[in-house]
């Protein structure tokens, strides 16, 4: 078969295949998206999939497809493990009928996340095998390992990537799919009905099974060592870590490359932990393999001298572990100005932000995570804090209490994406209703799951492999809160007159209130179709260089000598937002 | 040897495009081939960077301060943003094309208009390509991209490959003779 270059997201999709899985779900987040991705464009015939309205309820469907007979898969990214860990400590247990593979994208670095958690912990902490790629073919090979492992075990197996390894690309050798009838369905009480009865006894049978295979882990493959005659130096590494050291030691030194990381091979290490005179342990992040090693008893040089914090590089690791810092490049004096990522032009959240920008002296606001994050930079300002997925809409609860306690009389406002409210902030709703929170709870829908690169979800009738799919009314389901319809305003974010009435209005009730905020994303392929050939021009005669149409910090609007110019006609549609702020009628749109 | 390609640009600039272009090109040739990229959060109008290595054995798909043999770059201040990956001795191409980032149209930070003076008084290989002048001539200035692709090839040496059918392959149906006329004019510059 022929040799291709794929991402590691590409082989994990490819190797998830190959291996005869039949079903997959995830939730999208960066890096891990174009896993499902991939399986939806590529694989359709062979693999049924979906988007979950989260993390956890993707791995549900699997556990499900698992406990049903069928090999399946799940992908998310790190801080999605979070979510997803209540039914996966619990498949740990009980262990699979097919195989199971879940799958992790961390992101070391944070480069595109809230934090840089380290999902390792959770193999050891939840009981799950795991195998770590260090590149695309290690991608494809170790996934169709960990599901033959899940089978052979009896245990899901957790794929541990980063985002080195998710976006990273390689050549891949690819083969066919292999014959993997469905497994057939029994009820096995005994092993899935998770009571406490049942619990004991699966707990006592996991740690046996892991002792098992730890036996295995010595001799498997995937665990490897490669000698280099005569040196006594030794390094212990994993993942994409292995790129790094073999880039910087070469041939020079000895290796113990690890993949199947849990449960690690103890005699292997011990082994060739005890052959040499220094051991270098190389992993980003956490200090995991580090750890162990010492909990062996054996010295290493590892976290006190490689960062905890970030990504690495070779150079990084050069620099730490041989105090080499000689590749050093050039400098200049001249500083390139920071390049924020910003919202597109035409992006409706501009008009949301700008008028809550215009209240911060009646509201304190609250983000969440999507495109709107970027509503957070200046000029907008427009929220103070975000931590996770649905938190915009439950913390202004608890962030309600305190402002009451201490006399601040500024309403609490939150926000969550369309996407995000059926993650989880539809839960978060229901206990702003029931619990009568003095709230504005904001609703951004964009007809999309965009920060991702446009996912489907359950709002915008069409599925992941390409089909029409049943559409969730998102205004349906607030209204079916109990609200009242008096507590709810569904503007469109682009008419800022709209918008703060029904700020106005959710400012002069106490208790909740709902402003579901609806206009498509600029980028959507109708939506471009539709403003193809719109855009607006600001006439420089009228123009009288006062800047309120830079106030909506538009990447197309541009100020030269002393007046605002339409700089990228390209990306503007047309949208008048830069209009509704201009006094003196310079602006106008063409192309209607 | 493994070679070390950085590509850097600003997102919508088709930089990650280019960047499989070349790396399907490599492996036609034979090479072991690594492409890094990190997109999310950068497709929104942020910094982008990608990083293509090749050679006989290739580990590591990422380059470190000072390891880049060649910096091609779509926008100058993000080349000035790139120098310090650029290995001694080692080689840049840049448009001179200027994107005003937030902070710059806002007035909360000015643009470098000086960047290509400024490394080319330490780079002593600084070749300035105005890819986005000559795409525009061409018809669109969205074809800036392959112009640099053509620019690249031919800088690196890279032949024994149809570039052209891969140009043809990787861009829209209906832009292909525009690209295919910009991966001439980048080429031959």
């Amino acid at each position: 078969m022929s040799k291709v270059i794929m991402t590691g997201n590409e082989a994990v999709a490819r190797g998830a295949y190959e291996a005869g899985c039949y079903v997959a779900a995830a939730y999208p987040g960066t890096p891990s998206t174009e896993i499902l991705e991939n399986v939806g464009e590529h694989y359709s015939a062979d693999i049924y999939s979906q988007w979950a309205c989260n993390e956890k309820v993707a791995a549900e469907i699997v556990s499900g497809a698992s406990i049903g007979g069928a090999r399946a898969l799940c992908a998310m990214k790190h801080v999605g493990m979070n979510v997803a860990m209540d039914p996966i400590f619990t498949m740990a247990y009980a262990g699979v009928n097919g195989g199971l593979v879940i799958v992790t994208a961390d992101d070391p670095g944070c480069h595109s996340s809230q934090n840089e958690q380290d999902n390792r912990l959770y193999a050891p902490h939840a009981k799950l095998a795991m195998l770590e790629p260090s590149d695309s073919e290690e991608c494809k090979e170790f996934t169709k390992a960990a599901f033959a492992l899940s089978e052979r075990f009896d245990i899901p197996v957790l794929l541990r990537m980063t985002t080195r390894v998710c976006h990273s690309k390689g050549l891949v050798e690819l083969e066919e799919r292999e014959n993997v009838p469905v497994r057939k369905y029994e009820r096995r009480a005994d092993k899935f009905a998770m009571l406490p009865a049942v619990a004991r006894v699966r707990h006592m049978i996991r740690e046996e099974s892991l002792a098992d295979m730890e036996n295995y882990s010595n001799a498997c493959s995937y665990n490897r060592v490669e000698n280099t005659g005569g040196s006594k130096v030794g390094v212990i590494t994993s993942g994409i870590s292995y790129q790094y050291a073999k880039e910087v030691f070469g041939d020079t030194v000895n290796y113990l490359k690890l993949g199947l990381t849990f449960p690690l091979p103890r005699n292997l290490i011990r082994e060739f932990a005890a052959r040499m005179d220094t051991l270098y342990i190389i992993e980003e992040n956490e200090p995991y393999l580090e750890n162990a090693v010492r909990a062996m008893g054996f010295a290493c040089i590892g976290k006190d001298k490689i960062p905890v914090c970030g990504e690495l590089n070779t150079e990084i690791v050069r620099r730490c572990l041989l105090g080499d810092s000689s590749g050093a490049g050039y400098e200049v004096s001249a500083q390139a100005p920071a390049r924020p990522p910003v919202m597109c032009a035409g992006c409706p959240h501009r008009g949301f932000f700008y008028t809550v920008s215009k209240n911060l002296k009646k509201v304190v606001s609250a983000g969440d995570i999507g495109c709107y994050a970027l509503g957070i930079n200046e000029p907008l300002n427009g929220f103070d804090y975000s931590i996770c997925m649905g938190a915009g809409l439950s913390s202004i609860i608890g962030l309600a209490k305190a402002l009451e306690l201490q006399g601040d009389s500024r309403k609490a406002l939150g926000m969550v994406g369309d996407s995000t409210f059926f993650h989880s902030g539809m839960n978060s709703l229901v206990d702003v209703v029931s619990a009568d929170a003095n709230v504005i709870a904001c609703v951004l829908d964009n007809s999309i799951t965009a920060m991702t690169g446009h996912q489907q979800n359950p709002g915008t009738a069409r599925n992941l492999m390409g089909l029409p799919s049943p559409q969730v009314d998102l205004v349906t389901l607030i209204r079916a809160t109990g609200i009242g319809e008096d507590r709810i305003r569904v503007v469109d974010p682009m008419d800022l007159e709209a918008l703060q009435a029904a700020i106005d209005a959710g400012l002069a009730v106490t208790g909740p209130f709902v402003i579901v905020t609806k206009s498509p994303c600029a980028l959507l392929k109708e939506v471009i179709k539709a403003n193809a050939g719109k855009h607006c021009v600001i006439h420089s005669d009228r123009c009288k260089g006062c800047k309120m149409c830079m106030k909506v910090a538009c990447p197309a609007i541009a100020f030269e000598n002393g007046k605002a110019v339409i700089a990228d006609v390209a990306s503007c549609n047309g949208c008048g937002l830069c209009k509704q702020m201009c006094k003196f009628d310079a602006i106008e749109r063409i192309g209607e | 040897m493994t070679k070390s390609i950085l590509l850097v640009g600003v997102g919508g600039q088709g930089t990650i495009l280019i960047s499989k272009i070349l790396s399907e090109g490599l492996a036609q040739m034979g090479y072991d081939v690594k492409m890094s990229e990190i997109h999310g959060m950068s497709q929104r109008g942020g910094s982008v960077t990608t990083q293509v290595k090749y050679g006989e054995k290739v580990y590591a798909p990422n380059i470190g301060v000072g390891e880049a043999d060649l910096i091609i770059s779509s926008e100058k201040s993000e080349t000035l943003r790139a120098l310090s990956y650029l290995k001694k001795g080692g080689a840049i191409i840049t448009d001179d094309h200027e994107i005003y980032p937030m902070p710059v149209l806002t007035g909360a930070a000015s643009y470098p208009h000086d960047a290509i003076e400024q490394l080319s008084a330490v780079v002593p290989n600084v070749r300035t390509v105005r890819a986005g002048a000559v795409a525009g001539s061409l018809g669109n200035v969205r074809a800036q991209n392959i112009v640099l692709l053509g620019a690249l090839v031919k800088s690196m040496g890279l032949t024994g490959v149809d570039w052209e059918e891969l140009v043809a392959r990787y861009v829209p149906a209906k832009a292909k003779d525009l690209n295919l006329a910009a991966f001439r004019a980048g080429f031959e510059m």
